[in-house]
């Protein structure tokens, strides 16, 4: 554990991710206290205002604050991320779980799923189910956790290969702990860095996702803001507001990009093959 | 090698099949029918219409035996009939022969998705090398740094940006459809020209996220093949660097990376939705969000098996190009 602190702090873009994603969940949850307006405050007098000091980011076509609906957007897609992510880690680690330790056919028939898994465009999937069965943001969070959960199962099976055979393990049996003692108590809790490690970056490409579907116009709905469906009306006035293209995809990219080096710091700080190769 | 190929082959029909089986269930299973957006458009229309409506597309018989009956029209290569508006056939839909190559909704997505694997690719890969072969220079740093940004860039968004930019404020690039207004009337290179420039963009968004990955992908494994002793041996002989690195350790280092190919046509695929609605192209993404707005069962299935073929085919395609580049799996 110290080890990793020490690597984990020497990497300077980790901690600074780190930093933001511990700033954006400050965000989210003060969002009422910090955001300028209420978010969905209709104002006819200043539709489409460009920056200015009233309103930092300009407001959109219905004159509501962009800064405003940038904060609260963070909501949306922070418990979106998380949530749809939590699906997908359960489901993975549990049918990795089974099909590293039993082997055999169950084995096979879970790596084959995972195979047909992989193979289907899982957007259009995605695009499809979430069009019949209803926008609303807990389908989203469902469908996308339903269909990304296909790395962590690769990931907990190979853990599960690999740790099933080792003493700790051979003594837990032999001194009669049943399947799910051994699995759970045992197995599962060895190989949890990894997942974790997964499951941050995860995150990050399930707000990616989010904010397509809700750009598609098929996920989160207006006027609830998300930082998808602020973009949608960027493109409507593509050719007069720049501002409302601009801002939202900016805090995606920063939210999404913090994420990702958290979690790629996470990993090298956790990987024992690089303590060696140490500059 | 033959051997191996063809049992490849067989091996992708129960994926197939296994494919095709869950996606068939999980649109059908969906909450909602085709026929309420009739009822919908048309408050007048009585049950017993609606029932034998539902009769007519055979949505009135067990799932399971609607999926028979689609199986056993898909193997002669017929996708049905699309529900909505002309009720044409799917597969004409999807590949008019009556239109120009270029205009087939098939063709459109499939030159667009080329073109941005060939752009991966060959940008990728150098600069994977080179950030490997410099590691922690500045120029290592600023790749890493952009390939970073690159990744967490939704596309749509730069896509967005792109079109202010180029289409808007600079007025360089159209910044929809594939062709102009009066392409009919211009000749045969400003014909080409035109086209050209009505790709640039699509193109560019779409092999933007890939750059990013595979350049990460390449330097990681780069990275972790100049580690190894045959390189270390190779150096000792007295090589030339550039011989280590070309004759020794590209080839092992190329590996992982023919896999990714395989693995990325389904997010490519999954992207062409995104851009091809944002820049109005008329290929299978658009043909798709159309149909799912419908509940065009037909053209979502019919979509969905192609988006699984090519696929497919882009696994196996990688598993031949490893086997190219690695003579152990030749042997065995």
């Amino acid at each position: 554990m110290k080890i990793f602190w020490k690597r984990f702090k020497r990497n300077k873009l980790a901690v600074a991710g780190g930093v933001i994603v511990v700033v954006l969940f400050v965000i989210a949850v003060l969002a009422p206290f910090i955001s300028p307006f209420n978010p969905n405050d209709i104002d006819r007098k200043h539709i489409l205002e460009p920056p200015s000091a009233r309103h930092p980011l300009g407001t959109d076509d219905l004159g509501r604050d962009v800064l405003s609906r940038m904060v609260y957007g963070s909501r949306i897609s922070l418990s979106v991320g998380f949530i749809a992510i939590g699906i997908a880690t359960i489901i993975g680690m549990l049918l990795g779980a089974v099909s590293g330790y039993y082997g055999g056919w169950t084995d096979r028939a879970i790596m084959r799923f995972i195979d047909i898994m992989l193979s289907i465009p899982t957007f259009f999937l995605v695009l499809a189910v979430i069009a019949f069965v209803g926008p609303s943001i807990w389908n989203i969070m469902i469908v996308i956790g339903f269909t990304s959960w296909m790395g962590v199962a690769r990931l907990v099976r190979a853990e599960f290969l690999s740790l099933k055979e080792r003493e700790f393990v051979l003594a837990a049996k032999a001194l009669g702990a049943s399947d799910m003692r051994i699995i759970l108590r045992h197995i599962m809790v060895n190989s949890m860095a990894p997942v974790f490690v997964s499951a941050i970056l995860g995150v990050a490409s399930a707000i990616l996702v989010e904010s397509a579907l809700s750009f598609l116009g098929i996920g989160v709905q207006p006027p609830t803001p998300s930082w998808g469906n602020m973009l949608t009306s960027g493109k409507d006035n593509i050719e007069i507001a720049w501002w409302l293209s601009l801002f939202p995809g900016i805090a995606i990219l920063i939210t999404v990009l913090s994420y990702n080096l958290f979690g790629e710091g996470l990993r090298d700080a956790l990987d024992p093959r690089l303590w060696t190769s140490d500059r | 090698m033959l051997i191996y190929l063809i049992k490849r082959l067989l091996e992708m029909i129960p994926t197939l099949f296994g494919i095709t089986l869950l996606s068939f269930f999980i649109i059908h299973l969906a909450p909602g029918k085709p026929t309420d957006i009739l009822t919908e458009l048309n408050p007048k229309i009585t049950p017993e219409a609606r029932l034998k409506l539902e009769k007519y597309y055979g949505l009135d018989k067990p799932i399971i035996v609607q999926y028979g009956m689609w199986l056993k029209r898909i193997v002669k290569l017929d996708f049905g009939e699309s529900f909505s508006g002309d009720r044409r056939p799917v597969m004409e839909r999807i590949w008019d022969t009556k239109k120009p190559l270029l205009e087939r909704r098939l063709f459109i997505t499939f030159l667009i998705n080329v073109l941005s694997m060939l752009i991966i690719f060959t940008i990728a890969i150098p600069v994977g090398i080179s950030s490997a072969t410099h590691q922690y220079s500045l120029y290592d740093k600023i790749t890493t740094t952009s390939v970073f940004i690159g990744f967490a860039i939704p596309s749509f968004w730069l896509a967005l940006l792109l079109m202010m930019l180029f289409g808007v404020h600079l007025g360089w690039l159209p910044i929809s459809g594939l062709k102009s207004m009066n392409y009919d009337s211009l000749t045969l290179m400003q014909k080409i020209w035109d086209r050209t420039l009505h790709l640039l963009l699509p193109v560019f968004v779409s092999s933007f996220g890939g750059l990013a990955g595979l350049s990460r992908y390449m330097r990681g494994s780069m990275l972790e093949v100049l580690r190894q002793d045959y390189v270390t041996t190779a150096r000792a002989k007295g090589l030339s660097e550039k011989r280590v690195i070309y004759g020794h350790a590209l080839r092992n280092a190329l590996l992982p990376i023919i896999t990714l190919l395989g693995l990325s046509v389904p997010g490519l695929i999954g992207g062409s939705v995104i851009f091809e609605n944002i820049f109005g192209i008329p290929g299978m993404g658009q043909l798709f969000f159309m149909g799912v707005m419908t509940r065009d069962y037909p053209l979502i299935m019919g979509i969905l098996t192609i988006g699984a073929i090519l696929t497919l085919i882009g696994n196996l395609l990688s598993d031949i190009g490893y086997m190219l580049a690695d003579p152990r799996i030749r042997v065995k």
